[in-house]
C-alpha cells in the first residue's frame, strides 16, 4: 500500500485515496469531437512514469496529480489541483 | 510427439519414465515466418495451434519474452464460463466453452477441464431479476443457465452462509452447469505441445523490441534474438499490449491494472463449484490439489508492478468469508497478481490495427482465461484470412471511435469504474 | 505439566514446549503421512519451515488444519490429530499409493484421464478426496481477529542477537522501534546455542529496549513487505485451537516504517539422498534445539551428516546430553580444524536410510566412494544455510551470489531496508552433488517431489524454474519451498550446465508463512464490515414495520404492509392511494447538489445535457447527464432557487458517482469558474407528497398557495424552514419537501398528519415503481443502463442545442446514430403477465431483440405493462412480440406501444 504526501494533509496511506484517471485521458472542454474521442479512447499507458489524477477521498477530498512509476511505484511528484491551486 | 495415455504411463513405470520426449522443441528462430505471434501465453499458443490445425499453416512462430504461460495464463483463478449478458460476449465465450469440453482429447494433454458449475449468487430481489435477465439472454441464444432457489443454492454449496442476517444474505443464484475450472498451466503447455507437434516454432526468451516497417506496413520484428521477418504479425500480450503497440506507434484503448488472487493450503473437498456474486466482486473455487482459490476486486489504479494493495486483498477475503465462514481457519499460502489489460468497454479487442499486417488481440480485462480457445480460434481465423471471424468481428479496435462499444456493465470508458 | 492429546491419546508436555517437542518428549516419531505416497513422516525441523509434521489442532470452529507441530506451543487441553491417513497413522491404507509411485511421477495426471469432461469429473472426485491434507471446520469461527495500524522509525524483524542489538541501538538513540519475533521467546538461536552468549544478555537487552519505549512482539511474523516500507505483521495472541483470553485470536498489523532492518537469519538445508524423508531424519540445528532448548533427546544413536562446521555443535550438544554420536559424515575432503573428538568420516555423504515407522534403524553412506552402514535411529543433517531473503525480495530487492555459502544474499533494494546478521553473511559450505539414485531422493517433502521428478521435468522440456516448479509442484506446498527451492535450483543449474545464479529464481511473494484467512478478513467478514447509511427518518419508518429494500448501503422502505398484506398487495394499495387521494414517501437518498455563484448556470450546462440557464428564478426542469462518450448515465432535476443559486438532484444509486463527477469537473476541468458546488445529499432529507389531494396537504402544511408544477419556493412547516420543489415522479400532482436532516422528523410528522387527514397513506419504493412505470419515467440502472444515447431514450429533443455539455463530442460518433440500436418502448400484455428482465423475441428460438427493463401493472385499470429496450423500437409500435423468460418458465405476448401508460399530456399537473 503506497503512501502519498497529500499537499494538504501530509503523508497518508493509499487507502485514503481514489484513482480517477490519467492526465493524458482528460478531455478539455473545448476539444474538437475528433480530438476528444482520440483522447478519451487512447492512453499512453506507459510501462514507466505517468501522470495520474487521484483524490484524497477519505481525507480532505482534494484532487491532485501524482507522477508515479507504474512498475516500481516510486512517487516522483504530487501537486495540488483545483481553484486554490490556481494562484 | 509421443502420445500421452495411461498405457504410456504404465510403460514408463518400467523404464523409469525415460521414454518421454520434450513437450516442445527449443528451435532457433528462422529468418522469416508467414505469421509471427507476439506473446506465448494461452491465447497466443492457442492461436498458433489453430493456425496450424484448422488453417494448415506451418510456417508460424510464437515469440515469448520469458517462458510460455508466464503471464496471466499462469496467474488467473482458472474460471471457465460463458454466462455473459450481451450477445456478442456470450456467443464468443460459448463458442469457447464448447471447445473446452473436448479440449483435453483434442490436445492429448489433460487440461483438467471440470464443468462443476459456475454460479452467481443473488443477494436481493433486484439481484435475482438481474440474474434472470442474464439467464434469459443466454437461454434465448441457446446457452445453459438455470435459476436456483435459496434451497437449491444451499444444497449445492452447503458451506454458504444462508442465514437471513448474514452479511450478504443469499436469495438465490444463477448457475451455468457447463462452466467450471481448468488447470491453467496445462492449457498453455497443452496448446504449446500440440502446436509444436504441428510444426509451429515456439521461441522463448525472445522479446520483441521493435517492428520492421516497409512504408507503413509491418514486415517483421526486431527481437532480443535478432530480426525476424513476417507476413503478418499478431500481438497477443495481455497486460503488455499498450507497451508493444507503442513500438508500432499505436496508442490503444487499454489501461494496465493489477488483479490480485490467492490460494489457501490444500484441504479436503469443501467447495464444489465456482462461487461468484451478482453484487460482490468475489469468486471462490477449490483446485484439485485442495487449495481454495480466491479473487476479488481489482486494484483500480494503473500498474505494471504485478503486486497490489494488501487492503484490497483483505477486503476480498472479508467478502469471501462472509459468504463461506468455514474458510476462516484456513491459511492463505500464496498470493500473486497479474497485469490486466483493461479495455474501455470491458470487452476484448481482436482484429486488425491501423498498421497494415499488424493485428491485435488484447483488452481482455480480467476475463481472458476462459476465452483461451475462442480467442485462439478467432484470432487464427483473422490472421490466416486477414478478415475477422463472425465471432470476433464485433470486437474491432475501431469500435470505440465509431461508437459501437460492447459494454457489459454499462459503465463506460473509465477502467476504474468497471 | 500441561495436558494435551494427539490422535485421541493423552500426554503431558512441559511449559514452553512446541507440540513437536512435546511429541518427541513422549517418544512419538510418526506424526503424518505424505501427500501423494502416504509415506510415514515425522518431525524434520524445529521451525516454520517444517514440511512434514502437519496436524489438525483444535475443535469446532477453532479447528486449524495443516498446522506445523513445530509452530504451535502446547497449552492445557490442546487437541491434535494427524492428517491424511486412514484409518490411522500407523496403518494407513493410502500407503498403497507408494506402490504406484513409478506411475505417479510428476505431471502424470497431464498424460492420462482422457475422455469426456464428465469422465474427468469422475476421476477428479477421487483425486480431490485424496488431495489436500487436513479438513476445514464446518462451523462458524467463534473468535475475533483484530487489525491495527502502526508507525515507527525502525522495524526490526527477527529478535536474534543481531536484531536485538539493532533494536536496542535504535531505541536508545531515540527512534521509535518495533521489534518482532515469530518464536515465543526472544533470541531462540542463543537458547539453542547457549555457549554463544550469556542468557542474561537477552533479558537485559529486552529490558533496555522496553525502557526506551520500544515495542517487542513475540509470536509475530513479518508476513509481507509492500510499497513504501509498509510491512504487514501477523501476531498470534492465542495458539492454534486455543480459546483466546479476550476473544481475539490474532492481530494483523499494518506497519509503516521509516526503515526496516531484517535480521531474519537463515534456514538450514536438508540433503538429497534416498529415503531422506523418513521419521528420524532431522535438520541438525533442529536436533540441537530439541536437546538444548527443550531438553528432549530425539534419538539414542545419532549419525550426523554435514558439509559445514555448524553441525559439530550438534555433536557437542548431543554428547553433553549423554547421547551417542555414532559418526559424523563430513562431505568435505579434509578434517576441519582440530580433532573434534568424534568419529568423523571425510568425503562422506549419506546414501540411504532404513527405518521403522517412527524412527530410523540404519543409515548408509558413501565414504570415499565406498559404502558403509551404521545402526542409528536419528540422522541429523546439515546441507548448508539459506538466508531468509523473502522480505528483502518482496521489497523489490536484488540478490548477490555468495559462492562460499552456495547461497543468495541480499544486495540492493529500492526501499528502506537493510539485512544484517547471519542472513547477510551465511556460513561457507562444501558444495555437494547428490549421489543416490534420484527416485527416492526427496526435494519437496510435502508435495512428494523427488530429484527424479526434477529430472523428468527437465527431460520433458519444463526447463525454466517456473515451469519446473509448476510442473512438479515443488515449492507450492504449505512450506512454500523453504527447504526445497535451493535444491531444485541446484539440480536445474546442473542440467543447464550453469552456475546456480544463472539458472533463474522464482518470485518471492507474501505471505512469508501462511496466514489465517480470518485474520485477513478481520472484522470485515461480519457486520462490522458492513457500511450502513441510515435514513435520517429511519426511526419513524421502523415504527411502522416496513418491508426494507437494500439500495447500495441504504435501506429504504419498500412497502408498509398492514394486517397480513403481502408486499404486492401493500404496494398496489399504496399506489392506488397516490392516484386517487394522496401518498407520502421518503426521498431523502436522492443525490443533491447546491451550485452557487455567477457561473453556476454555465457550470450546470457543462454537467447537464439540457439547458439550465433558461430557467427563471423559482423554476425547475427535468435534466439528464451524459458521460464523455455521449451515453446517458444519470438523470434528475435542476431548480433555480435564487438568481445565482441552483439545486441539482439526481439518482440515489448514482449519487456517489455524480458527486465525484461534479467535483472532478469543478476542480480539474474548470477551476477558474466562479462557483461553489456542494454535495448536500445528506444535508437535506426529502419528503414527497403526491396525488390529487397533494395540493391540499401542502396548503395546510405551509399555510400558503403551493407552487405550481415545476416551480420552487421556500416555506416553513411546523416552524422549520423547508424548500418546496413541485416535481413529480409518480405522474400525479406532487411536491418534494427538502428539510435539514436533523429537523426532518418534525416535518415528517406534520406531513403525515395532514396526509392522513386527507385520507392518504405512506407509500414505499414498490408503489413508486408502479407509479413511475405507468407514467413512463426512467430509472437509472433500469432504462438508463449506461448504453443508451439521449435519442435511444427519446430525450434528444431536450438536448441543449448550444451543445457544450460533456458528452456532446461522444454523441458525434457514427454508430450512435445508426439504425439497429436499442430504443425505449412501452409494452402492454396481450396474454400473460410480463416478467421483468425477460427477453423480447419475435418467436420461439429466435435471438432477443430487446428486453423488459421494468414491469408493473396499471394501477387503477389493472393489466400488465412494462418499459423496455427494443431494436429500432420507435418504428415498431403496434408490433406483437413475446416477452420470454426461460429461466423462470414465464412468458407473455406483448404489444409494442409508446412508453407512457398514464396521462401522457401531463393533465394531472395542471391546477
Amino acid at each position: 500500500m503506497m503512501q502519498f504526501t497529500c499537499p494538504h494533509c501530509g503523508p497518508r496511506a493509499q487507502a485514503e485515496f481514489v484513482y480517477e484517471r490519467t492526465v493524458d485521458s482528460v478531455v478539455p472542454l473545448d476539444a474538437s469531437p475528433e480530438d476528444a474521442m482520440a483522447t478519451l479512447f487512447t492512453r499512453n499507458n506507459p510501462r514507466g512514469v505517468d501522470d495520474e489524477i487521484w483524490r484524497h477521498t477519505y481525507g480532505c477530498r482534494a484532487w491532485m496529480v501524482v507522477t508515479r512509476h507504474r512498475v516500481t511505484n516510486e512517487i516522483i511528484a504530487i501537486r495540488a489541483v483545483g481553484p486554490e491551486a490556481l494562484s | 510427439m509421443n502420445r500421452y495415455s495411461a498405457f504410456g504411463l504404465l510403460r514408463g513405470a518400467f523404464n523409469g519414465q525415460k521414454h518421454w520426449q520434450p513437450a516442445w522443441r527449443d528451435p532457433e528462430p528462422k529468418s522469416h515466418y508467414d505469421i509471427v505471434i507476439i506473446g506465448g501465453g494461452g491465447h497466443g499458443l492457442a492461436t498458433a495451434y489453430y493456425l496450424a490445425k484448422v488453417h494448415g499453416l506451418k510456417n508460424i512462430a510464437v515469440l515469448e519474452k520469458g517462458w510460455i504461460g508466464g503471464g496471466n495464463t499462469g496467474r488467473n483463478t482458472t474460471i471457465v464460463r460463458s454466462n455473459y449478458r450481451l450477445k456478442p460476449l456470450h456467443d464468443l465465450f460459448e463458442f469457447g466453452l464448447k471447445l473446452w469440453h473436448g479440449l483435453s482429447d483434442e490436445l492429448n494433454y489433460n487440461v483438467m477441464f471440470s464443468p462443476r458449475g459456475a454460479m452467481f449468487l443473488g443477494h436481493s430481489d433486484a439481484d435475482m431479476v438481474k440474474l434472470a435477465e442474464r439467464g434469459d439472454a443466454m437461454r434465448c441464444d441457446g446457452i445453459d443457465a438455470d435459476l436456483m432457489t435459496r434451497a437449491e443454492v444451499a444444497k449445492f454449496e452447503p458451506l454458504l452462509d444462508m442465514s437471513r442476517d448474514a452479511r450478504f444474505p443469499i436469495q438465490g443464484g444463477l448457475i451455468q452447469r457447463r462452466g467450471g475450472t481448468a488447470r491453467h498451466d496445462a492449457v498453455a503447455w497443452g496448446y504449446a505441445r500440440a502446436a509444436d507437434s504441428l510444426g509451429v516454432d515456439i521461441i522463448q526468451k525472445c522479446e520483441v523490441t521493435g517492428f520492421v516497417r516497409d512504408g507503413g506496413a509491418v514486415v517483421g520484428v526486431e527481437t532480443s534474438r535478432g530480426r525476424i521477418g513476417a507476413g503478418r504479425v499478431g500481438i497477443c500480450v495481455a497486460g503488455n499490449s499498450g507497451h508493444v503497440a507503442n513500438l508500432a506507434g499505436l496508442k490503444l484503448p487499454v489501461e494496465a491494472q493489477t488483479l490480485q488472487a490467492m490460494v489457501t493450503e490444500g484441504v479436503k473437498p469443501m467447495i464444489n463449484s465456482v462461487i461468484m456474486s451478482q453484487s460482490l466482486h468475489c469468486y471462490i473455487s477449490q483446485s484439485d490439489k485442495g487449495g481454495v482459490v480466491f479473487g476479488g476486486d481489482p486494484d483500480n489504479w494503473p500498474s505494471y508492478a504485478q503486486r497490489g494493495n494488501p487492503m484490497v486483498m483483505e477486503g476480498a477475503v472479508a467478502q469471501g468469508l462472509a459468504l463461506v465462514p468455514a474458510l476462516s481457519r484456513l491459511r492463505m499460502v500464496r498470493t500473486w497478481s497479474g497485469v490486466t489489460d483493461m479495455s474501455f468497454d470491458g470487452a476484448p479487442i481482436i482484429g486488425e490495427t491501423p498498421v497494415r499486417n499488424l493485428f491485435l488481440n488484447g483488452g481482455w480485462c480480467y476475463g481472458g482465461f476462459k476465452a483461451t480457445p475462442a480467442s485462439g480460434w478467432t484470432y487464427a481465423h483473422t490472421l490466416a484470412t486477414g478478415t475477422p471471424h463472425s465471432l470476433n468481428a464485433p470486437f474491432a479496435l475501431d469500435r470505440f471511435e465509431r461508437g459501437a462499444t460492447i459494454d457489459e456493465t454499462g459503465t463506460g470508458p473509465m477502467p476504474n469504474s468497471r | 505439566m500441561i495436558n494435551f492429546s494427539f490422535d485421541g491419546k493423552n500426554y503431558t508436555a512441559e511449559e514452553g514446549d512446541t507440540l513437536a517437542a512435546a511429541l518427541l518428549r513422549n517418544g512419538i516419531g510418526l506424526v503424518g503421512r505424505s501427500f501423494k505416497y502416504h509415506r510415514p513422516r515425522g518431525i524434520m525441523t524445529a521451525g516454520i519451515e517444517e514440511p512434514n509434521a502437519l496436524v489438525t489442532i483444535g475443535t469446532g470452529g477453532r479447528t486449524e488444519p495443516n498446522t506445523r507441530a513445530t509452530d504451535v506451543f502446547v497449552y492445557e487441553g490442546l487437541v491434535a490429530k494427524s492428517q491424511n491417513r486412514w484409518p490411522n497413522l500407523s496403518f494407513d491404507v493410502g500407503s498403497i499409493l507408494g506402490l504406484a509411485a513409478p506411475i505417479l511421477s510428476a505431471g502424470f495426471y497431464y498424460k492420462t484421464f482422457f475422455g469426456s469432461a464428465k469422465r474427468w469429473m469422475l476421476y477428479e472426485y477421487f483425486i480431490r478426496k485424496a488431495a489436500g491434507l487436513g479438513n476445514a471446520p464446518t462451523v462458524a469461527d467463534p473468535d475475533r481477529f483484530s487489525q491495527r495500524a502502526a508507525f515507527c522509525d525502525v522495524l526490526v524483524v527477527g529478535a536474534g542477537p543481531a536484531g536485538m542489538q539493532a533494536a536496542v541501538d535504535a531505541a536508545e538513540a531515540g527512534k521509535r522501534v518495533i521489534l518482532v519475533e515469530q518464536d515465543s521467546i526472544l533470541a531462540p538461536s542463543l537458547v539453542r546455542d547457549p555457549q554463544e552468549q550469556d542468557a542474561a544478555w537477552i533479558s537485559a537487552t529486552a529490558g533496555r529496549i522496553r525502557a526506551a519505549n520500544g515495542l517487542i512482539l513475540t509470536r509475530t511474523t513479518a508476513s509481507g513487505y509492500w510499497e513504501h516500507d509498509l510491512v504487514t505483521l501477523t501476531q498470534r495472541i492465542s495458539e492454534p485451537g486455543q480459546i483466546p483470553a479476550h476473544g481475539v485470536a490474532q492481530r494483523l498489523w499494518h506497519v509503516r516504517a521509516g526503515h526496516v532492518i531484517l535480521a531474519t537469519g537463515s534456514i538450514e538445508r536438508p540433503m538429497a539422498f534416498a529415503h531422506n524423508d523418513r521419521p528420524g531424519v532431522m535438520l541438525s540445528q533442529a536436533v540441537r534445539t530439541y536437546v538444548s532448548r527443550f531438553g528432549v533427546i530425539p534419538g539414542k544413536r545419532v549419525v550426523i551428516a554435514t558439509n559445514n562446521d555448524d553441525a559439530y555443535k550438534t555433536a557437542l550438544a548431543l554428547a553433553d546430553s549423554g547421547t551417542q554420536v555414532v559418526a559424523i559424515l563430513d562431505a568435505r575432503p579434509a578434517p576441519a580444524g582440530e580433532d573434534s573428538g568424534f568419529r568423523v568420516y571425510n568425503n562422506a555423504v549419506p546414501l540411504s536410510t532404513k527405518g521403522a515407522r517412527h524412527c530410523l534403524t540404519n543409515v548408509s553412506a558413501l565414504v570415499d566412494g565406498k559404502p558403509i552402514s551404521f545402526d542409528a535411529d536419528l540422522l541429523a543433517v546439515s546441507g548448508g544455510f539459506t538466508p531468509v531473503v523473502h522480505l528483502h525480495m518482496q521489497a523489490g530487492g536484488t540478490l548477490d551470489w555468495n559462492d562460499a555459502a552456495q547461497a543468495f544474499i541480499p544486495a540492493t533494494s529500492r526501499q528502506n531496508v537493510t539485512t544484517i546478521g547471519g542472513g547477510a553473511d551465511p556460513q561457507p559450505i562444501f558444495k555437494m552433488v547428490p549421489v543416490s539414485p534420484p527416485k527416492k531422493s526427496f526435494i519437496d517433502f510435502q508435495n512428494d517431489v523427488t530429484l527424479a521428478d526434477v529430472d523428468l521435468a527437465w527431460a520433458e522440456g519444463y526447463r525454466s524454474v517456473e515451469h519446473l516448479k509448476r510442473y512438479t509442484t515443488l515449492g507450492m506446498a504449505t512450506d512454500q519451498g523453504k527447504l526445497s527451492n535451493m535444491a531444485a535450483l541446484g539440480r536445474l543449474a546442473e542440467k543447464q550446465g550453469v552456475a546456480i545464479p544463472e539458472a533463474g529464481l522464482t518470485t518471492f511473494r507474501p505471505p512469508y508463512t501462511p496466514v489465517t484467512m480470518g485474520l485477513l478478513a478481520g472484522a470485515g467478514a461480519k457486520d462490522a464490515g458492513a457500511h450502513v447509511r441510515q435514513l435520517a427518518l429511519y426511526q419513524l419508518h421502523a415504527e411502522k414495520n416496513p418491508i426494507w429494500q437494500p439500495l447500495g448501503y441504504w435501506f429504504r422502505p419498500r412497502a408498509y404492509p398492514t394486517d397480513g398484506e403481502t408486499l404486492a398487495q401493500a404496494a398496489l394499495r399504496e399506489a392506488k392511494a397516490v392516484r386517487t387521494t394522496v401518498g407520502m414517501t421518503d426521498v431523502s437518498t436522492l443525490a443533491k447538489f447546491e451550485v452557487s455563484g455567477p457561473d453556476a448556470a454555465a457550470f450546470l450546462e457543462i454537467i447537464c445535457a439540457t439547458t439550465v440557464s433558461k430557467l427563471a428564478v423559482g423554476r425547475g426542469r427535468y435534466t439528464f447527464m451524459l458521460r464523455e462518450d455521449g451515453l446517458v448515465f444519470d438523470d434528475g432535476t435542476v431548480w433555480r432557487l435564487e438568481e445565482n443559486r441552483y439545486l441539482l438532484t439526481s439518482s440515489t444509486g448514482g449519487a456517489d458517482r455524480m458527486a465525484t463527477h461534479i467535483s472532478y469537473v469543478r476542480q480539474y476541468l474548470c477551476p477558474h469558474l466562479r462557483i461553489s458546488a456542494v454535495n448536500v445529499q445528506e444535508h437535506h432529507a426529502g419528503i414527497a407528497i403526491a396525488g390529487p389531494k397533494a395540493k391540499a396537504v401542502l396548503a395546510a402544511l405551509i399555510g400558503e398557495e403551493p407552487p405550481r408544477h415545476m416551480s420552487t419556493v421556500p416555506a416553513v412547516i411546523g416552524g422549520v424552514p423547508v424548500i418546496i420543489l413541485a416535481a413529480s415522479y409518480s405522474g400525479e400532482r406532487a411536491f418534494e419537501i427538502y428539510v435539514e436532516a436533523n429537523k426532518a422528523a418534525t416535518v415528517w410528522v406534520a406531513c403525515e398528519s395532514q396526509t392522513t387527514a386527507q385520507g392518504g397513506t405512506l407509500y414505499g419504493l414498490e408503489a413508486m415503481e408502479f407509479l413511475r412505470i405507468e407514467k413512463g419515467h426512467l430509472v437509472v440502472g433500469g432504462e438508463v443502463d449506461g448504453r443508451m444515447t439521449p435519442h435511444d431514450l427519446a430525450l434528444d429533443k431536450m438536448l441543449n442545442k448550444a451543445g457544450d455539455f460533456i458528452g456532446a463530442s461522444g454523441l458525434s460518433r457514427p454508430a450512435l446514430a445508426e439504425p439497429g440500436r436499442r430504443q425505449l418502448v412501452g409494452l402492454e400484455a396481450i396474454t400473460g403477465d410480463i416478467p421483468e428482465g425477460a427477453m423480447l423475441v419475435t418467436g420461439e428460438g429466435t435471438s432477443p431483440q430487446g428486453h423488459v427493463s421494468a414491469a408493473a401493472f396499471r394501477v387503477l385499470a389493472g393489466g400488465s405493462i412494462a418499459l423496455g429496450q427494443l431494436t429500432d423500437g420507435f418504428a415498431r409500435h403496434g408490433e406483437e412480440l413475446i416477452a420470454s423468460s426461460p429461466t423462470r418458465g414465464q412468458q407473455a405476448r406483448v404489444r409494442v406501444v409508446a412508453p407512457h401508460f398514464y396521462d401522457a399530456a401531463g393533465e394531472r399537473y395542471r391546477d
